[in-house]
């Protein structure tokens, strides 16, 4: 049997940092510093006599979270403890919810390779981080600062089949992250992890097969090539007779392999219990309305809309809502200028471009919305050509002035008065005679070459439609 | 009369007045501990800061500000409270060098309205027993006749109060551990209900249960240490936001209740002396208006086998975080490293934690186990429901419950230290009320005939701490107890 005779089984746990000011049941700060343990309180550090007391942003971020990826958030969740012995979790257990997550079920929609995808979650519930311990051959130094940093455990559905599915899966959830502003999504940084549970089994098969549990990986590319390596190495195991353990294993980038890191059976029994430190959180209706009414519009909607009320290709609306605010940059610039192609064209190109040259983010655009919106009005008033306004594009984000500034200083105003126009076409015709007698001997090509002078003449600046009227006009005697 | 002998009000009122400093009370009381503690070991630390903090109260006093309404009175605080930069052990070998960073809240109310620290006294381990023999310091015994332990786990609270070494202590009780020593060394020990005291900075037992209270000579000395200790914290999720308004000077003594007396309470194996000092005071209580009414908890058979689910579950994660890594006791490896992180967590926990603290570990550790979660600590949580429905039941039909403290009066030292489940049993009348969050406290009535303390205990509805006390100011009263010295020290 083939690769093609196996189908994998994936499941997704996103761990989206929640971007609260301090942690989830201490007053300390979350904010990133460089010393070891100096953002560390006696409860971060699990000192005796310390208690938790749940910071309500966290909260309200996860039922944020989890409106967004269309979970049901219920009305009383419970803390549990998670307990095992590690030196990055100064407790001996993880404050996680278990039995009773804050939210359950829901979806996310997006699209592979074109085609509209839909994984179902199983639940997203809160937890507190741990800290990092960094091993230096004998010794291990343990920092506490990310110790109760505040996570959403996001669970997808075992539905995923493919690598790049997963890949996509978790691009579609960071866009989601990062449109309602709880987590940047930065899998480099670990402000989002994502641990990818793979098995295989024969198509047709509906017993799933034992579940490999793959961490550490932290690109978007590395989770398609994880995946795709673990896949591949579980066929193999199959068919070649070997077992498959259930175990934990971490991805490798440099040598593209997935190492075991421990089995699961031989380590824990996590022996959760409820925390009695902190009451059943209950979240009432009033709450989760406010907070609903305060999300934004969604990206999946909001693709939607663009191809709807701005009539752009699929390409194009996927493309432009990205990034929420690059979307709100379309919007604002087409409620300019009315013209929603052009707006997305300057973006996609000349936009986008500079912004990948400069490393730039759109909020930092040196070209406004409202500057760009202008600009393309002034095209389409003909007061510049399209060729003229890629250099007034190019000073605009130099200097961050508006068009019809730099139109001016720049003289590139177009020559539309006709007095003008037929003046300078007259010295042309006057110049050439010969290339005249050609025109009117039925040589129509010559047409270009008189369009070329007149517009060299006035230094490009001659409004095109013009000069061809008026060429035609004075070149028939 | 001596400073030591003194009450709270009258130290704290003849302190304002200028009568005595509170440099010279702490003094006192200091010079006595001096003189005594070494036949009773009711302290694991003094405070060396004690005399500054008392003569802050003076100047304060001098310069005509108010300290507040404990203005130099001392406090014996049991070893379970964090005091900053002030040792704190557990009584165990884990924390036999821990300095905490901060200070629990109760305490640093107590120091708020004027209290002074004047040591952190011995308990059983990790409040962990009914004698205060599980102390890695020794055993604390009893002030009133030393062979007899103070009884636990506060009982070096109970024993400093009862040998005049402070003039109220602070406690915490998780399963009767103020209701009992307090009722073993002749005083008023009250466990008031679960969230009217902020846990935090308490090292936690069973946090569900554990809860700080006071212990004293007189009912009105521990209404003084509760005005000092209740409120809403921040800090604390499970402490109640009801604000607690101050009882000293209101509170009326009072027969006008309906008492319940739950016939499951007055049968089975307790001490006859136990038994008719009890019905004495049911007796007298009569006399003196009261109504009493049969009722009945037909759970509170199961008290003590939930009561030691839930404590020892919770108890086992609670202690997780002594690893030795962090703070505390660690290991020395017996070869020149470790062979692994395994074996340090192993040795330093084997070494640092007693027997009992190691036997309740293990027992939680395996109520939570997968595959005995469910038959040990769900089912026992259900149950603990149905106990604590019992008395929301019972409370329909009166307003307090009376019931013995104990089965026993004090034991000798060392009787019970081989017989654990004869230990556990003591507590069959105290932990039903820590299961279900109620305010019980303990009023002592009488002696045995060799003269060890006996008393009696109420147990109130949810936040009616005030009819608790009303009625136990109404026995402290007809019982005629106060003034009775512990006269085991020589």
């Amino acid at each position: 049997m083939g690769y093609n005779d196996y189908e994998a089984v994936i499941g997704l746990e996103i761990h989206a940092q929640l971007f609260t000011k301090s942690k989830i049941f201490s007053g300390a700060s979350t904010t990133f510093v460089d010393n070891d343990n100096g953002q560390v309180t006696p409860v971060c550090a699990g000192f005796p006599g310390t208690l938790p007391v749940l910071n309500k942003g966290a909260v309200e971020l996860a039922i944020r979270t989890g409106l967004a990826l269309n979970c049901e958030i219920n009305k009383t969740s419970i803390f549990s403890r998670k307990q095992y012995f590690y030196p990055d979790l100064p407790k001996g257990y993880q404050i996680s919810q278990y039995d009773k997550p804050t939210c359950s079920g829901g979806y996310v929609e997006f699209f592979v390779d074109g085609n509209l995808s839909r994984v179902s979650l199983e639940r997203a519930h809160m937890e507190e981080d741990a800290g990092k311990s960094t091993h230096y051959g004998d010794y291990t130094l343990v920092n506490l600062n990310r110790a109760g940093v505040p996570l959403l455990e996001i669970v997808s559905a075992p539905e995923i089949r493919t690598p790049l599915q997963a890949a996509e899966y978790t691009r579609a959830v960071r866009q989601i992250l990062r449109y309602i502003g709880v987590c940047d999504g930065n899998l480099e940084e670990g402000s989002m992890r994502a641990d990818c549970n793979v098995s295989v089994r024969k198509k047709g098969e509906t017993k799933l097969g034992t579940k490999v549990e793959l961490k550490n990986i932290n690109s978007f590319k590395f989770i398609e090539k994880a995946i795709e390596y673990e896949i591949f190495r579980q066929i193999e195991c199959v068919e070649s007779g070997e077992p498959i353990y259930q175990e934990t294993r971490l991805y490798d980038s440099a040598k593209n392999k997935t190492f075991s890191m421990r089995s699961k059976e031989e380590a824990q029994d996590y022996r959760y219990f409820p925390d009695p430190d902190l009451l059943p959180l209950t979240i009432d209706k009033e709450w989760i309305d406010k907070v609903k009414s305060s999300l934004p519009e969604l990206p999946m909607v909001r693709f939607r809309r663009f191809q709807q009320e701005y009539q752009l290709s699929d390409n194009d609306s996927q493309a432009l809502i990205q990034e929420k605010n690059l979307a709100d940059y379309f919007e604002a610039t087409t409620a300019v200028c009315q013209n929603p192609k052009a707006s997305s064209n300057w973006i996609m190109s000349e936009l986008l471009r500079e912004m990948n040259e400069n490393k730039t983010e759109i909020e930092n655009s040196p070209v406004t919305s409202k500057n760009l919106g202008e600009m393309i009005q002034l095209i389409d008033k003909g007061t510049i050509s399209g060729k003229m306004a890629k250099q007034v594009f190019s000073e605009m984000w130099k200097t961050g002035k508006g068009a019809a500034t730099l139109i001016q200083s720049m003289g590139l105003e177009q020559i539309t008065d006709e007095g003008a126009i037929a003046q300078i076409i007259n010295d042309i015709i006057l110049a050439n005679p010969t290339q005249v007698e050609q025109y009117r001997s039925g040589k129509e090509k010559v047409f270009g070459f008189f369009v070329g002078q007149v517009m060299k003449a006035s230094k490009g600046q001659a409004n095109p439609d013009a000069v061809n009227k008026l060429l035609k006009d004075k070149l028939k005697g | 009369m001596e400073l030591y002998q003194l009450t709270v009000k009258e130290l704290s009122a003849g302190i304002k007045q200028k009568k005595f400093s509170a440099v010279e009370v702490s003094r006192a009381f200091l010079k006595r501990i001096e003189q005594h503690d070494k036949q009773i070991n009711a302290f694991i630390s003094l405070n060396p800061d004690c005399e500054m903090a008392a003569k802050r109260v003076d100047e304060q006093i001098a310069r005509g500000e108010d300290p507040g309404f404990l203005a130099g009175v001392p406090i014996a605080v049991k070893d379970l409270f964090c005091t900053k930069n002030l040792r704190t052990t557990a009584a165990s070998k884990m924390l036999e060098n821990f300095i905490p960073p901060y200070t629990a809240t109760c305490v640093a109310r107590m120091q708020t309205s004027g209290a002074v620290i004047l040591g952190k006294t011995n308990m059983d381990e990790f409040a962990m027993g009914s004698s205060n023999e599980n102390s890695y310091f020794g055993g604390c015994r009893n002030p009133w006749n030393l062979e007899y332990v103070a009884g636990g786990s506060s009982g070096g609270s109970a024993a400093a109060v009862a040998g005049l070494f402070a003039p109220v202590a602070m406690g915490s009780d998780t399963g009767g551990s103020i209701r009992q020593p307090a009722s073993f060394c002749g005083l008023t020990g009250i466990k008031p209900t679960y969230g009217r005291v902020s846990r935090y900075g308490m090292i936690a037992f069973a946090s569900s249960l554990d809860q700080p209270g006071p212990m004293g000579k007189t009912v009105e000395d521990c209404i003084y240490a509760l005005d000092g200790m209740c409120g809403p914290d921040d800090h604390d999720s499970t402490v109640s936001r009801r604000a607690w308004k101050p009882l000293r000077g209101h509170i009326k003594r009072s027969t006008q209740f309906k008492v319940g007396l739950p016939k499951e309470y007055m049968v089975g194996n307790v001490d006859s002396e136990v038994m008719s000092a009890f019905v004495k005071c049911i007796e007298d209580m009569k006399k003196a208006g009261v109504e009493f009414v049969d009722v009945s908890l037909p759970h509170s058979p199961y008290a003590v086998p939930v009561y030691y689910m839930v404590a020892t579950s919770e108890a086992s994660s609670n202690l997780s975080r002594y690893d030795g890594l962090r703070f505390g006791f660690r290991a020395k490896p017996t070869e020149k490293e470790w062979s692994s992180l395994e074996e340090l967590y192993c040795e330093t926990r084997a070494q640092g934690f007693g027997t009992e603290v190691k036997r309740r570990i293990l027992l939680g550790t395996f109520a939570l186990s997968s595959g005995y979660y469910d038959a040990y600590y769900a089912k026992a949580s259900k149950v603990r429901n149905l106990i604590r429905q019992d008395f929301l039941d019972v409370f329909q039909s009166c307003d307090l419950i009376m019931a013995p403290v104990t089965t026993t009066p004090a034991f000798k030292a060392g009787a019970r230290v081989y017989d654990p489940m004869r230990m556990y049993l003591n507590d069959i009348f105290t932990t039903a009320v820590n299961l279900s969050g109620l305010p019980g406290m303990s009023v002592p009535v009488g002696t045995t005939q060799i003269g060890l303390p006996l008393g009696v205990q109420i147990i109130g509805p949810h936040f009616a701490e005030e009819q608790m006390l009303s009625l136990a100011l109404a026995i402290e009263d007809v019982a005629g107890f106060v003034g009775r010295t512990a006269n085991g020290l020589q």
